[in-house]
């Protein structure tokens, strides 16, 4: 049996936590306060619900129900002009909201402006693909899936980009662990010996540090030294003569150091 | 007209080089070990700056193939991840017999930094590996080193042994 790691949220709790660390806010300001964003923002509300609005960081940030989204974009793109989607992703919320918060960055080249659609979806539901307004967004769906499990409907080619195509899990997810669930750790081995060279080869040694003092075929007491592969008995060791002192440790105490009597 | 003619036995010696066939064998394998071009991450480019004019990996015979049926040892540079490692795995397979694997660098070692779920956590897991070339990256000096170790390893092995059936025992 191996020992049972709780998969529940692996990436929860942060090891270090500063008591007096105050996360940084940034000032949030209406889209009313600048005319550029507002007529933007006014065609997109005649189109489509928007469910919150800011200006943040010269960003507008729009948020609108995730059913909308292609036609969000469709309105942004043709009418307000923004004709670049410079990125689209998503954030796993699973354990505080229960959702995905999926974002699209886009960019007005002629007006200089950059706005941020965003939108939540619950796991399991699909996306619209927006490939046909943006071909950015293929390579961004694709990642999106690959890391996340988001599907986009209507993608010419959905599927993996960055793991395996039967890779199990999603690795961006906050669950899943940094150093690999069970699937991934016997990734390499499964595919390229089977399942049962998992006995033979072992797991993954994970512990840079780790020394193993009666292991002889990787390591080597310094004063107990035996032939490579030998067993070791802890508490029998054999202390070998090996005087270290006249190759590398040098022993300062006894010897023919040399004390200066004066200072010239 | 005087007929040239040498008296081998009475002046200056035999011409005749007495040696075992394991050395001679060995002699050849060791000054002519051609890697496989073949390179993953950073650790590629000390690779590439051993094979280059200032470095010269040229004078140690060793000359960089394109082709893994070419090759008699794999550089494993950089860092393995599980996507690629069947096809190392693959290219070691296709190399002929006899094979010698140095594995360059921390990443190929024991996955150096890369402690994650999608890098193979040394590379000795799929393939066996001959000669361990630690630092991040290796120094091309320090590859240099490896290969002459590796010769120097070359040179104390048997020329009749099947390294397959001797190291691979544990993955086949």
């Amino acid at each position: 049996m191996r020992k049972y790691v709780p998969k529940g949220n692996v990436q929860k709790q942060s090891y270090y936590t500063d008591r007096f660390h105050v996360v940084p806010s940034t000032p949030r300001t209406k889209v009313e306060t600048d005319d550029v964003f507002a007529t933007h923002l006014k065609t997109l509300e005649a189109k489509i619900t928007v469910k919150s609005s800011r200006i943040e960081l010269n960003c507008m940030v729009v948020e609108i129900n995730h059913e909308d989204n292609f036609k969000a974009l469709e309105v942004l793109k043709e009418e307000c002009g923004y004709a670049m989607l410079s990125e689209m992703s998503a954030v796993d919320y699973l354990a505080k909201d229960k959702n995905f918060e999926v974002f699209y960055q886009m960019l007005n080249l002629k007006e200089v402006k950059r706005m941020r659609l965003v939108m939540r979806i619950e796991q399991g539901l699909a996306l619209e693909s927006v490939v046909p307004l943006y071909n950015s967004a293929n390579f961004a769906e694709r990642e999106m899936f690959d890391m996340f499990g988001i599907v986009s409907n209507n993608h010419p080619f959905m599927k993996r980009i960055l793991m395996p195509d039967d890779w199990e899990g999603n690795p961006l997810l906050k669950t899943y662990p940094l150093h690999g669930d069970e699937f991934a750790s016997w990734y390499e081995v499964d595919k390229i010996f089977g399942k049962d060279a998992r006995d033979v080869i072992g797991p993954e040694s994970r512990d840079e540090g780790k020394i193993e003092r009666y292991d002889s075929k990787r390591f080597s007491r310094v004063g107990y030294e035996v032939p490579f592969g030998t067993e070791v008995t802890p508490g029998e060791e054999v202390k070998t003569e090996i005087e270290y002192s006249k190759t590398f440790l040098v022993d300062y105490t006894k010897g023919e150091s040399k004390t200066i009597e004066e200072r010239k | 007209m005087a007929q040239h003619q040498v008296n081998y036995t009475s002046s200056g010696g035999l011409p005749v080089a007495l040696t075992t066939v394991d050395h001679l064998v060995n002699w050849g394998r060791s000054n002519s070990l051609w890697p496989l071009t073949y390179g993953l991450a950073c650790c590629a480019i000390e690779m590439m700056a051993a094979g280059g004019s200032r470095y010269d990996f040229d004078r140690f015979g060793t000359i960089f193939r394109a082709s893994p049926r070419q090759s008699d040892v794999m550089i494993l540079a950089g860092t393995l991840s599980k996507k690629h490692a069947e096809f190392a795995r693959r290219l070691y397979d296709q190399m002929t017999e006899p094979k010698w694997v140095i594995s360059m660098g921390s990443c190929a070692n024991t996955g150096g930094m890369f402690n994650t779920y999608s890098t193979v956590q040394g590379v000795d897991r799929i393939i066996p590996v001959d000669i361990y070339l630690p630092g991040c990256a290796p120094r091309p000096e320090t590859l240099q080193y490896a290969l002459m170790m590796l010769q120097k390893k070359i040179r104390k092995e048997s020329a009749n042994m099947n390294k397959n059936t001797k190291q691979n025992l544990r993955l086949m």
